[in-house]
This record gives C-alpha cells, sequence and structure tokens, in this order.
C-alpha cells in the first residue's frame, strides 16, 4: 500500500462519502462520530505523505500513480505531489475534521447530507492538487464546486440561493473558459497529460505562437482569478460567505481560494512564462488595488463575517503578487502565504460562527464587550486576529514578508503600494476587535455570551498551535516548498535571476531622491 | 552564554501567569513575574560579567528562521557594548518597576493579565535588543508594540482607553511601515539582514550603488513611529490610558527608546547618508521644542510627563542625528531613570489620591506624601539639568555636540531646556505646594514596595551620570572630537534655573499670574492647550476622509453598484437557469445525485467532443 499512500489518501474521502450516503439519516449522533472519525483517519493518513520530504528534497514529483482511465481521449488517473501541493493536501484534510466538529450543533438539518457534502468537498480538494493531467484536475474542480453549491444553498443563510447562485455562475463563467483552453491545449500536443506537455513545451515538440499563449494563459488564469478571487473578479465571494455556514466558509476561505492561486503557480505561469511575465504589469496592480480595496472595504463592513471575507481578497491579492514577481522569494512567500491565509482566517471564519451560536447574528454593532462573559474566546481571537494581520512569531508575517520582499526584488514601487495593506489590515481587525470584544458588555451580550466549549477548544486549538508553529518554525515548511519553487522558476526566469542578483535594479523614484540630495 | 535565557524567562513567566495566573493567587503571580525578570536581570549581569570587556560582538546562532533560495534568516542574538548597556536598563528598570507594580495594582482586577503582558514585553524588548538581523529585532520591534497595544487597552471596558490602544498600534504600524520597506531595500542591495554582513558590505560601498538615503530615511519613519516623534508622535499622549507603570516602563523608559537605539544600531548605514542624519536631527530638534511647548500647559500630571518624553526623545534623536550615538544613548540611559521616576512617582501622587489626575485637583501634598515629593523633586532636578545630575551630564553632551553641528539646533535646544524645567517644576509645585484643593480622604503615602523602588530610581537620577556610558561606548562610537566654550557648555543649566525660577514665580510667589498670562494670550494658549489641533487635523484630513471614501465610493458604488451590477445584469438574464436551480433545492438526496449524474454527462459530452475533434 504503501507506494499507493496518495491513491488511498484520496479514496478514503469518496469512500467516506458513500458510506455517509449509506447511513440512516435519524441516526444523527453517529453519522457526526463517524464524519469526525473518518476525516480524522484521512488526516493521519495523509501525514504519511510527508515522509518523502522529510529532510530530503525529492527532484520531482513523488506518490506519483499513473494509470490510463479513458481509453480515447487519452485521459489518464496521473496524480502526483511535489512541496507545492503537499501542505495543500494537509491542510485540507486538517481542516475538514476541525470543520466536523465546529458544525456538530451548529447544523440542525439534514446532518447526514451535510457530513457527506463535506466529505466530497475533501475529496475534490485533496484531488485538485493533486492531479497531474489536466482533464482530471478539471474534472476534480468541477466535483469540488458541487458540493460547495449545495453546503451553501441548502445550510446557509437566508439569501443563500442568492449567494448560491452567484457562486456557481461566476465558478462556471471562468471554468468554462479553462475547459476550452485544456482541450485546445490537447489538440495542439495530443495528450492531457500535464508533465508530458511540460516536457513538450522546453524541448521545443510543441510550440505555442505568442497569440495562442496570450489566449491560453488568458483561458486560465480568469478561472483562476475568479476562483482567488482577484479584483475586480471577486464580488461572489463576500456573498458566498455571509451566506454559508460556517463549515463551508472555512472549507471557501482556507482551501477553495486556494484552487485559484495554486493553478496560476502550477499551470498558468509554468506553461506560459513569457506570456505571464507580460501580464505582470497589468495582474499586480490588479493585486496591489484588490489588496488595498478589499482592506478599505472590510474596514467598513457592519457584519463581520463580510469584514473577514473582504480581508481575504486582501490577503489574496499578497499571493498573486508574490507570485507575479518572478522571484524564489516571492514564490515562497505566495505559497507560504496559502498556508497561512488557510489556517488564520479559517480560524477567524470559525470564531465568528461560535459568536453567531450565541448571539445568532453577524452585526458588529449586536456585539460589544464579549470579553467579559467570554475571556477566553476573547483571547482566542486576538490570537487570530494578530495573525490575521501579520504580527511576527505568528505565520502570516513570514508569509507577508517574504512576498513583500519578493515584490520590492522585482520591483521597489510595488513593495510600497502592498505593504499599505500591512496598516489597514491592522486599522479593520482591530476596529472589529474593539467593537465585538472590548467596552462594556449589554445585556443582551451578556445574557447570550458564554466562554469556549470542550468541543470549540478542539476545533481551534490546532489552528492557534499552527500559528504558533508556522510563525516561529517556518524551516519545518519551507524546504519542502522553496525546492519545488526553484523547480518550477528555473526554466522559467534563469537569466532574470542571474541579473537580479549580480546587479540590483535601482527604483527610480528612490534613486531621484537619493540624487536629488 | 545561553543569550536565549535572556528574553525567554519572562516568556515563560507570561506564558505561566497567562496560562494559569487566574487560579494563583497573587503572591504566585508575583513570585513568577516579578521572579522572571529577576533572574532575566541576574542573567545578564552574568554574561555581562562573563564577556567582559566584550570588544567584539558575542554572536550565538539557534535556528535559520526562514530559507528561501540563498536568502536567509537565522534566530540570532548578540551582545556588543551598546546592547549590554540596553540589556541592562531594560531589564534593571524593568525589575524595578515589576516590583513597584506589586503596589500599584494591588486593588485592580486582571491582576495576573497585567503581570503576564508585562513579562510578555520584557521578552520582545529583550528579543529587540538582543537580535542579530533586522528580521528579529522587527519581531521585538512589533511584539513591543503589541504589548504596548494590550496594556494601553488593560482597562478594557473603557472605551477611551481602547481607542487610545488602537491608535498606539496603528500609528506604530505605519512607522513600521517605513521600516519594513527599509528592510526590502537593505536585502535587495546587501542580499542580507544580517548586521554583520549589511554592515561589513555596507563600509565598502558607496551611495551611488546603494540608496542609503532612501534606507536611512525609511529607517527614520520607522524610528518616528516607535519613538514618537514629528508626525507621529500622536499615539504616546494618549497613550497615557494605561496603568502607570505601563507608561513608566514601555511609554518612557524602554519601548519608546527604540528607535534611538535602532538608529545607532544602524549608524554605519547612517554614516553614509549626511542627508538622512541631518533630517534625525531636525525631527528630533523639532519635536523637543514642539512638546516642550504643549507640556507649558497641560493640566493632567501623567500628560505633562507624556509630552515631556516626546520632548526628550527629540533629545536623543537631536543626538544621533548630529552623530553623537554615544551622547544619544547616555542620555536614552539617564532619561530611563528619571522618567521612570517621574512616572511612578506620579503613580504614586494618583494612587495616594485615589485616582485623581488633574493637576488643579492636587496641592499642598508634600506633607502628606513626603517620601514620594522628595523623590519626584530628585527627577525633577536631573530632567531639568541642574548641575551634576544625570540628565545634566547626558543632555549637556548631546547639545555640544549639536552646537559643532549648528548653533540653530544649540539654541532651540536650550530654549527647550528651559521650557522643560519649567513646565516639571509647574507640575511638582502644583502637586505638593500651596493648599489642598482636592477631594480625596486618606490620603497616604506608598507602601514600601512602592517607595523602595523609587528610592533606587531617585539615587540613580541624581548619580547616575557618573556611570561613564560614553567612555564605554567609544570603541563603537567615538567621542565627539574639539572643545566648545564654557558658556556654550554652561548655559543649558542657567537654562534649567531660569525655568524653575520661572515656575516659582509662577505657581509659589503669585499663583494668580498664571491664569492673566493664558487669558493674555488668547489664542495662542488654546492652541497650545488644544495640542495645536494636530489629533482633529489628522482625523479631517485622513481618518475620515478614508472612512467615508470606503464606505460610499469603494463599497457602495464600486462594489455593489458598479461590479455587482454587472453581474446582476448578466444574471438576470438567466434567471431561467435560477429557477431550475431553485426547483432542486428540495434537499432530496436523490435530486443532488441527479445533479452529480447530470455534470457526468457533460463531462462526458465534453470527452467525447474533444476525442472527436482531434
Amino acid at each position: 500500500m504503501s507506494d499507493h499512500l496518495l491513491s488511498f489518501v484520496i479514496s478514503l474521502p469518496l469512500v467516506g462519502f458513500l458510506i455517509g450516503c449509506l447511513l440512516p439519516k435519524e441516526k444523527i449522533q453517529q453519522i457526526r462520530v463517524f464524519a469526525l472519525g473518518y476525516s480524522l483517519l484521512t488526516f493521519v493518513a495523509s501525514l504519511g505523505l510527508i515522509a518523502p520530504f522529510w529532510r530530503a528534497s525529492p527532484s520531482s514529483y513523488v506518490w506519483e500513480t499513473n494509470r490510463a482511465w479513458i481509453d480515447f481521449p487519452p485521459i489518464r488517473y496521473h496524480m502526483g505531489l511535489d512541496g507545492l501541493s503537499l501542505w495543500l493536501v494537509i491542510l485540507t484534510t486538517f481542516l475538514t475534521p476541525l470543520c466536523v466538529l465546529l458544525s456538530w450543533n451548529y447544523i440542525d438539518k439534514k446532518q447526514k447530507e451535510f457530513y457527506a457534502f463535506l466529505l466530497l468537498l475533501e475529496f475534490g480538494l485533496v484531488g485538485v492538487f493533486c492531479a497531474l493531467d489536466l482533464f482530471l484536475f478539471y474534472v476534480f474542480w468541477e466535483l469540488a464546486l458541487v458540493p460547495m453549491y449545495f453546503l451553501v444553498g441548502i445550510w446557509g443563510y437566508s439569501r443563500r440561493i442568492y449567494a448560491a447562485v452567484k457562486f456557481f455562475l461566476y465558478t462556471m463563467a471562468g471554468s468554462v473558459l479553462m475547459l476550452v483552453a485544456i482541450i485546445y491545449m490537447y489538440n495542439r500536443s495530443g495528450t492531457f497529460d500535464y508533465p508530458m506537455i511540460m516536457q513538450m513545451l522546453q524541448n521545443g515538440r510543441l510550440v505555442l505562437s505568442s497569440g495562442e499563449s496570450f489566449w491560453m494563459f488568458l483561458a486560465f488564469f480568469v478561472a483562476f482569478a475568479i476562483k482567488v478571487p482577484l479584483f475586480p473578479l471577486h464580488t461572489w465571494l463576500p456573498d458566498a460567505h455571509v451566506e454559508a455556514p460556517t463549515a463551508g466558509s472555512v472549507m471557501l476561505a482556507s482551501v477553495m481560494l486556494k484552487m485559484g492561486t495554486y493553478g496560476i503557480l502550477r499551470f498558468a505561469v509554468p506553461m506560459f512564462p513569457a506570456t505571464a511575465r507580460n501580464c505582470a504589469v497589468w495582474i499586480v496592480p490588479l493585486a496591489i488595488i484588490g489588496i488595498i480595496y478589499g482592506a478599505l472595504v472590510a474596514m467598513v463592513q457592519p457584519n463581520m463575517k463580510k469584514l473577514v471575507a473582504y480581508s481575504s481578497v486582501s490577503h489574496l491579492g499578497f499571493v498573486v503578487l508574490g507570485i507575479f514577481s518572478f522571484t524564489q522569494i516571492g514564490f515562497d512567500g505566495a505559497v507560504y502565504q496559502m498556508l497561512n491565509h488557510g489556517i488564520s482566517t479559517g480560524a477567524l471564519f470559525m470564531l465568528v460562527g461560535f459568536l453567531y451560536e450565541r448571539r445568532h447574528s453577524l452585526e458588529i454593532a449586536d456585539y460589544g464587550g464579549v470579553a467579559n462573559p467570554a475571556p477566553n474566546l476573547a483571547k482566542v481571537f486576538m490570537i487570530a486576529m494578530l495573525a490575521s494581520i501579520g504580527l511576527p512569531t505568528l505565520n502570516n508575517f513570514v508569509g507577508e514578508y517574504l512576498v513583500l520582499q519578493g515584490a520590492a526584488i522585482a520591483n521597489f514601487n510595488w513593495a510600497v503600494f502592498a505593504a499599505i495593506g500591512v496598516i489597514l489590515a491592522a486599522v479593520y481587525m482591530l476596529w472589529l476587535y474593539q467593537r465585538t470584544f472590548l467596552g462594556k458588555a449589554s445585556d443582551e451580550v451578556t445574557h447570550h455570551m458564554y466562554d469556549l466549549g470542550l468541543r470549540e477548544y478542539c476545533a481551534i486549538i490546532p489552528l492557534i498551535v499552527m500559528m504558533v508553529w508556522m510563525g516561529v518554525f517556518t524551516q519545518s515548511f519551507m524546504p519542502a516548498i522553496t525546492s519545488t519553487t526553484a523547480r518550477i522558476l528555473a526554466p522559467i526566469d534563469a537569466k532574470r535571476e542571474v541579473q537580479v542578483k549580480l546587479q540590483p535594479k535601482r527604483s527610480a523614484s528612490f534613486k531621484e531622491i537619493a540624487n536629488a540630495r | 552564554m545561553n543569550l536565549w535565557l535572556i528574553p525567554v524567562l519572562p516568556l515563560l513567566g507570561f506564558l505561566i501567569n497567562g496560562l494559569l495566573g487566574r487560579r494563583f493567587s497573587k503572591q504566585v503571580v508575583n513570585i513568577v513575574a516579578i521572579g522572571s525578570v529577576m533572574l532575566s536581570f541576574l542573567w545578564v549581569v552574568k554574561t555581562i560579567a562573563g564577556l567582559y570587556p566584550i570588544d567584539t560582538s558575542a554572536i550565538e546562532h539557534y535556528y535559520t528562521w526562514m530559507q528561501s533560495g540563498t536568502f536567509n534568516v537565522g534566530v540570532d542574538f548578540a551582545v556588543d557594548r551598546l546592547t549590554a548597556v540596553m540589556l541592562l536598563i531594560v531589564t534593571g528598570v524593568g525589575l524595578l518597576i515589576h516590583t513597584y507594580a506589586i503596589g500599584y495594582m494591588e486593588h485592580e482586577s486582571g491582576y495576573y493579565r497585567f503581570f503576564a503582558y508585562l513579562n510578555l514585553f520584557m521578552f520582545f524588548m529583550l528579543v529587540l535588543v538582543l537580535a542579530q538581523n533586522y528580521l528579529v529585532l522587527f519581531v521585538g520591534w512589533e511584539g513591543v508594540g503589541l504589548c504596548s497595544y494590550l496594556l494601553i487597552g488593560f482597562y478594557f471596558t473603557e472605551q477611551f482607553a481602547t481607542t487610545a490602544g488602537n491608535k498606539a498600534f496603528i500609528v506604530n504600524r505605519i512607522g513600521d511601515f517605513g521600516f519594513s520597506l527599509a528592510m526590502f531595500l537593505i536585502v535587495k542591495h546587501f542580499g542580507s539582514l544580517d548586521f554583520t554582513q549589511v554592515f561589513g558590505k555596507a563600509q565598502n560601498m558607496t551611495a551611488e550603488s546603494v540608496p542609503f538615503f532612501a534606507i536611512c530615511m525609511l529607517l527614520l519613519v520607522g524610528a518616528c513611529g516607535k519613538s514618537a516623534q514629528i508626525p507621529l508622535y500622536v499615539w504616546l499622549p494618549d497613550a497615557m490610558a494605561g496603568p502607570t507603570p505601563v507608561s513608566a516602563l514601555i511609554h518612557a523608559a524602554t519601548m519608546v527608546t527604540a528607535g534611538v537605539y535602532m538608529i545607532a544600531r544602524s549608524s554605519v548605514l547612517f554614516a553614509h547618508a549626511p542627508g538622512a542624519m541631518d533630517w534625525v536631527a531636525a525631527i528630533g530638534t523639532a519635536t523637543a521644542f514642539l512638546a516642550a511647548t504643549i507640556g507649558l500647559a497641560q493640566t493632567d500630571i501623567k500628560k505633562v510627563f507624556a509630552y515631556s518624553t516626546v520632548s526628550q526623545l527629540g533629545y536623543m534623536f537631536m543626538g544621533v542625528g548630529v552623530g553623537a550615538y554615544s551622547a544619544g544613548i547616555f542620555h536614552l540611559m539617564t532619561h530611563a531613570f528619571f522618567k521612570a521616576l517621574l512616572f511612578l512617582g506620579a503613580g504614586s501622587v494618583i494612587h495616594a489620591l485615589g485616582g485623581e489626575q488633574d493637576l488643579r485637583q492636587m496641592g499642598g501634598l508634600a506633607k502628606r506624601i513626603p517620601i514620594t515629593c522628595v523623590v519626584l523633586f530628585c527627577a525633577g532636578v536631573a530632567i531639568a539639568g541642574l548641575p551634576f545630575t544625570s540628565g545634566a551630564m547626558s543632555k549637556d553632551l548631546i547639545l555640544e555636540a549639536a552646537y559643532q553641528r549648528s548653533p540653530i539646533l544649540y539654541w532651540i535646544g536650550v530654549i527647550t531646556a528651559c521650557m522643560t524645567a519649567f513646565y516639571v517644576f509647574r507640575a511638582l509645585f502644583l502637586a505638593f505646594f500651596g493648599e489642598y484643593r482636592g477631594h480625596a480622604h486618606h490620603v497616604h503615602e506608598a507602601p514600601f514596595v512602592m517607595w523602595a523602588p523609587l528610592a533606587v530610581l531617585a539615587a540613580l537620577s541624581l548619580a547616575g551620570g557618573f556611570l561613564s556610558v560614553p567612555q564605554w561606548l567609544e570603541p563603537m562610537f567615538p567621542l565627539h572630537e574639539g572643545h566648545v566654550e564654557p558658556l556654550i557648555a554652561y548655559l543649558p543649566f542657567a537654562a534649567g534655573f531660569i525655568g524653575i525660577g520661572i515656575a516659582w514665580w509662577f505657581y509659589v510667589l503669585s499663583p494668580k499670574l498664571p491664569d492673566s498670562i493664558a487669558s493674555g494670550l488668547g489664542g495662542l494658549y488654546k492652541l497650545v492647550l488644544n495640542k495645536y489641533f494636530v489629533d482633529e487635523a489628522y482625523n479631517g484630513a485622513v481618518v475620515q476622509p478614508l472612512i467615508q471614501g470606503s464606505r460610499t465610493v469603494l463599497w457602495r458604488f464600486v462594489d455593489v453598484t458598479v461590479i455587482d451590477g454587472t453581474v446582476n445584469g448578466v444574471g438576470k438574464r438567466s434567471r431561467g437557469v435560477g429557477n431550475i436551480l431553485r426547483l432542486l433545492q428540495s434537499g432530496n438526496i436523490r435530486n443532488y445525485a441527479a445533479w452529480v449524474v447530470f455534470g457526468s454527462v457533460i463531462l462526458l459530452i465534453a470527452i467525447g467532443l474533444s476525442g472527436g475533434w482531434r
């Protein structure tokens, strides 16, 4: 089995989904226990995937499985892992049991379907991060969309239908473009196999004209950018988040958004490097606008879930910025930031969910003084907030620092503008915290609020531990990432890297200042 | 040497008290909190004794924090002579203030929380001064800002306290924005953040190849935020919302001096950017003067000392800006003594009066709380710069160096010294002389645990100037050459005496005089009393436009109307699709399964199509 661990891990949630469907729907407790135990099992199994990366940097995909699935056209079940996908897979399997825990009492109808969909979602997400066949990737991509649509549409709040349809249409619009591009690539290369296509591109057996490259890149990129979401394609996100049940929000923010940035870094950039480089001229400004715009709009939200949702727009802007800096440091920062955002924003959505379970409101104005009746909830929220605003020793700082450092090496002005987002993050989060947790508690708040319970501790503490671990002992995770991003970057970028290292380019605006002195 | 023990001991104190403190008695909390700082202090003494005379920097590497390609950052600590001074100040003064806080916080709720935060602050502050690269320094730098935020907002049910905390954090973030940009440039041009590597390379580089001016100006932005200099000083006076020991430790003695330390640490870079050094000196001088003028009219005893802190930090900036780094650090140390004492003394007054901070509600306290009175006057003469006190020695060194750079700096510094003496003694005379004007009953002297640290600080304020810090730092920062005329050297003393004299005249001899002068000055007095309306200007010019603009333009217009309007327009046309989807919301699992099948069929069709195209 050891050779097939990846396939085993992937199949677990699918089997779980099927078993879940067969369980009797009245036995709610059994269903929940099953979902928890099963997702924990999947998580433990997935930890085995780390083994090849332990004190080593594999030079290619590991746990590779390549089997025929459909003979014609030749779609293969080709799965594999590298440092880019490894931690995203672990993140997914790590969060799923936590989502079961936090849904325990929160989901009060159709529990069976809910947990089944959660496992199906896990299956789709893990598949997305491991698929090395373009068509297989597309299948998983769409597969992940379906359970999320239902999670929002069935267990969501009052405007859930609107949000679910909006989410579905937005994403479908992108997916269709991607499907066209995938099929086009197949027509040109004769295969859906991604490593093979990359090989053909590198050894010259497949040459795309610049026009082709541009349209192909654009089709992939738009599909991914909607998912990220990149400004101005982001408006599905606040609605989907606000209407989604807590577990849906957590999975959506923590993992599903990473499908977009993962796709960019896995497919769009390596396949069309020159085009991607050229397009950085307009993509980076969009990313930076997203960083600042997301933060400013988050600042004025009266609804705390929307606030956290817009903060995601801001944080994901950093990831895109890091990728399109085309530097090693920027790439590493971007990958790390994907994980960081998964942890810290997942924690924030979880905590907002806890608040909702108590007070039954998401309006910030309905809170205030929560720290008095629920001091530990306030403390945990404080740590998650500090992680989110990039306090050093917590995880987000490392990612943001590396992204901005990479951006600064590419073009110092990018870093100047993007770093404004770091200031604004403090503004909106501290303000949220002040209005929610500090001050005098109203009677309403005192009446409804109680401190964290054991189940809630079990759901949130692992995330807090990860924040500190990833912030302080970054090297537990970074070697796998940096060796993989180096492999992605090397063929694209050999020339430019040398240039940057040997002869640092100076940014114009500061040169002028310096000369003027 | 195990330098890591120095910060980790208070960190342990934080963890123990933070996690378990609620169940501890106050004695246990005290033992953990003060014990950890005491051990840390002893470890500092042992380390410095072991390394004496510390001619080279002793570096310890613990582990690699992050490595990306060839760029890596280590968690490295180092001790050189500059760090040794800072370590002694931080742990020494920190220990005294921790001890004092036992008495001061006695009756406050959240006792364990207070000491946990205070320990956490010690951890980050010690990381800051021990750091061997800019990123680890930045960890401490942001960390102390966090603790400042937590402790300013310690009374978290009070809106003004939490707002002041937010303000401190956010204004500091603006400074950190500059600091981090400076780090980006340093990595871009030196490929490292390690002090040894950066400074080693910098010595052989010229302003042609590296934008030293930009790096140093950005570092200055960071320093202005942390050390409350123009234009980012506005958070510090508000920070007085925190408990008084916090004001003494964080907002007077240690954290706010981090900017001065950082500039001194980066002296190699600043040496390449004389233009940036001029900016440091100019900002320092302007801040010293401006803050002193505001201090003249404040009526809250802590606010007086807060503006005085801003002003004294301005002196330190003036010192490092004119290249007199050792004088700047010297003043940093003496200021830690006398300003900590002023705040703790003020805390003792406030404690005695049951929370009263308004000078107009005090008076005649000399007889009732004599020990506090004596120690506060010790601090007063030190900050006023009377001969042989600690403040006089360090301030004189700065002013002499400033005179050699530019007499204008010197003269502004002397006028500021006169104002300083005036407003400090104004506060002391108002509090201790004349008749009692307040309503508090049971005015009582502080307990031993509070006045003992005050006595130690009083001795240091008077005699601390004889600790020859400039000579100690000479291998790192050469002493200033050249001699100034005796008149220039003695004038600051005279300024101190004049300031005290005027205060005596105004507030002891003829107490009616200040009011008539104030009403005579009219608008000018109002301007100073209201701190030049800087807060209001920032609010009107930056904060409100940002909030309103974000709400009306970005959110309601761009997001909701433009982007969502477009999307919904498209969506309306596909309402048919929506209706079909809605029908499927039956909650029936078979329907969902049908969906999955439906999707699969689409996929199969697509596969067929793609195959067909081949």
